[in-house]
């Protein structure tokens, strides 16, 4: 299971994300992680000092692209521009699968950089898978998709957010970046069980797995990824490996960060669910 | 209501700037009620109703987008002082939302918008656009394009007449009526490389530093480079004659063209000055300003 057609037959382990108060350690102490997820955005640049940090990353670790801004949930057509810098990168990394957001964040050439809650409809998934496909042609490799917090639902929602994250990816055919943060973050702020929602993912689509802390308001919880994670959510991601077999695990640690040791650490607890799959695998 | 109906209908309540308390706008500048806009297009839940739920996004891209655009120009901010900053990056965003995938993009118009009226910054409107220029030439050169650089001897033989020079996209040539150089690196010393990160939310309006208070610059024209070297960003004074040559090969000024223009204005004799010409010449190339042109640039 881990490894399949949406993560390029990988079979990568617990990663974390490549953030900049951490480029100063991992270049000089080479500290061994099993890959890192970077912002695509952050490097779709012309040059200078983030592409050179790349290209050192690129030559000892196992890298995967992961994008905020390609918004296959927009009701418009994917920028041209956006696109062909994506592809550059893609080359220059070589990241076996590639993910973005189930969310919208522009519109009328506006944007919004936010992501944005969809509307569950039959016409937003049409249109949503619609795209989903085109940029997975344009940039020819695998992408999933990566359910994601909000706080706001619609009228006009003709299904539950599982149901239309399923819509969409099998329209698109493309895989799934399984945040179990954001489903725990959401199930709190729409009243669902998030085990019911985590129960009705195709799990031979799950490419990848997110983990990350959130801030809890009195009203709402936000997904801030600046804290460590909740046991609840450990347990949502228990069972999401218990699901779908040792899959490809990102620590997201966003705001407020800690040292590379303390948010490594955090990462490698997944290493207890990871290791009871293998044992279930085995036996 | 369609994707795309909707898709609008929330971007510009989102996009609709916060009250002072930072709160969102009950009626938006346009008179619309974000009140009927959020009940028609949101459901309420037991804890927050239509309203509230469309504000937590509202307050977001606010958050997100101000201080994006504070940690751009850190410089500006410390000169003009929390307020007046706030106000002016909420009329600028307002009238220039983000037209790119990147944040890296969000102050590129600010500069030609800060040139015209209203005059947000008073008196210091001037110094104001002096440091957001040198502060968005920054970014350019932190992570603008650089091509191949021309050698010396790639260009030694050319004809001037015909040779066309380009300048590193990289590179920025700046005209000040303030030295305000100085000022903008003691801040960036302070602060660090920044990135997105992924899809985190704030609940604080991030980017706000207490600094201490700039001190007041005279006004004293100045000519800059901004540009990059090893990874760097360096800022280098140029004599005027040094910024008009360049100026004029951006402009596309043959080397003959953009040399005999400066000539011609010179008060010193032509073979000291022309001694005085090659050395800025074998400095620029040695920090690889230039770049091969596609017209005639190899002519012998």
């Amino acid at each position: 299971m881990p490894a399949n057609r949406f993560n390029g037959y990988t079979d990568y382990g617990i990663g974390i994300g490549l953030r900049v108060p951490h480029y100063q350690h991992i270049l000089t102490r080479r500290p061994v992680v099993d890959w890192f997820e970077i912002i695509s955005e952050n490097f779709m640049i012309d040059g200078g000092r983030p592409l050179r940090i790349l290209d050192e990353i690129l030559k000892q670790y196992k890298v995967v692209q992961h994008g905020v801004s390609m918004y296959f949930g927009s009701a418009q057509r994917a920028d041209r521009e956006h696109l062909r810098r994506l592809k550059t990168l893609v080359q220059r990394t070589k990241t076996p699968w590639l993910s973005d957001h189930l969310c919208w964040g522009s519109v009328d050439g506006r944007y919004t950089h936010d992501l944005l809650p969809m509307p569950y409809t039959f016409e937003a998934a049409r249109i949503t898978a619609q795209k989903i496909r085109e940029v997975r042609d344009f940039l020819e490799v695998p992408i999933a998709v990566e359910n994601v917090s909000s706080y706001a639902e619609f009228h006009v929602s003709e299904m539950t957010e599982w149901e239309f994250l399923n819509e969409v990816v099998e329209r698109a055919d493309c895989g799934i970046l399984l945040d179990v943060n954001n489903i725990y973050v959401s199930s709190k702020n729409h009243n669902f069980d998030p085990f019911t929602y985590l129960n009705s993912v195709p799990a031979e689509r799950v490419a990848q797995i997110h983990i990350a802390g959130h801030s809890k308001y009195q009203k709402y919880i936000l997904d801030t990824h600046d804290h460590p994670v909740i046991d609840p959510v450990w347990k949502l991601y228990a069972r999401a490996i218990e699901r779908t077999g040792h899959t490809a695990t990102l620590l997201e640690w966003d705001d407020r960060i800690p040292t590379f040791g303390e948010v490594h650490d955090e990462a490698l607890k997944a290493n207890r669910f990871l290791a009871s799959a293998s044992l279930a695998k085995a036996v | 209501m369609n994707l795309l109906s909707i898709q609008r209908h929330i971007a510009r309540a989102v996009m609709t700037p916060l009250t002072p308390s930072e709160r969102m706008r009950h009626v938006a500048p346009n008179g619309r009620s974000q009140r009927a806009v959020a009940n028609e297009i949101i459901k309420p839940n037991d804890r927050l109703t239509s309203f509230e739920r469309l504000e937590i996004y509202n307050r977001q891209y606010w958050f997100r987008i101000l201080s994006g655009f504070s940690e751009d120009f850190p410089g500006l901010r410390v000169v003009l002082g929390d307020r007046l900053f706030d106000k002016i990056a909420q009329a600028y965003l307002k009238d220039c939302p983000s037209r790119s995938f990147s944040m890296r993009n969000i102050g590129a118009k600010f500069g030609s918008w800060l040139r015209n009226p209203p005059h947000f910054a008073g008196s210091r409107q001037q110094l104001a656009l002096d440091i957001a220029r040198l502060e968005w030439a920054e970014i350019n050169a932190f992570d603008g394009k650089r091509y191949d650089a021309l050698r010396p001897e790639d260009f030694t033989n050319a004809s001037p007449a015909k040779l066309r020079l380009k300048l590193q996209p990289h590179l920025s040539l700046l005209d000040l009526k303030y030295p305000v150089d100085d000022l903008v690196l003691r801040v960036r010393k302070d602060s660090t490389e920044l990135s997105i990160a992924s899809n985190t939310l704030s609940e604080r309006h991030k980017g706000k530093r207490s600094v201490s208070v700039a001190p007041l610059l005279k006004p004293t024209p100045i000519f800059l480079a901004v540009h990059r070297m090893d990874e760097d960003v360096y800022f280098l004074r140029l004599e005027q004659k040094e910024f008009a040559i360049l100026s004029r090969l951006r402009n596309g000024k043959s080397l003959g063209a953009a040399i005999e223009g400066v000539l011609r204005k010179n008060a010193m004799p032509d073979e000291e000055c022309l001694l005085l010409i090659q050395k800025w010449f074998q400095n620029w190339s040695a920090l690889g300003w230039f770049y091969r042109g596609t017209t005639d640039s190899t002519n012998s």
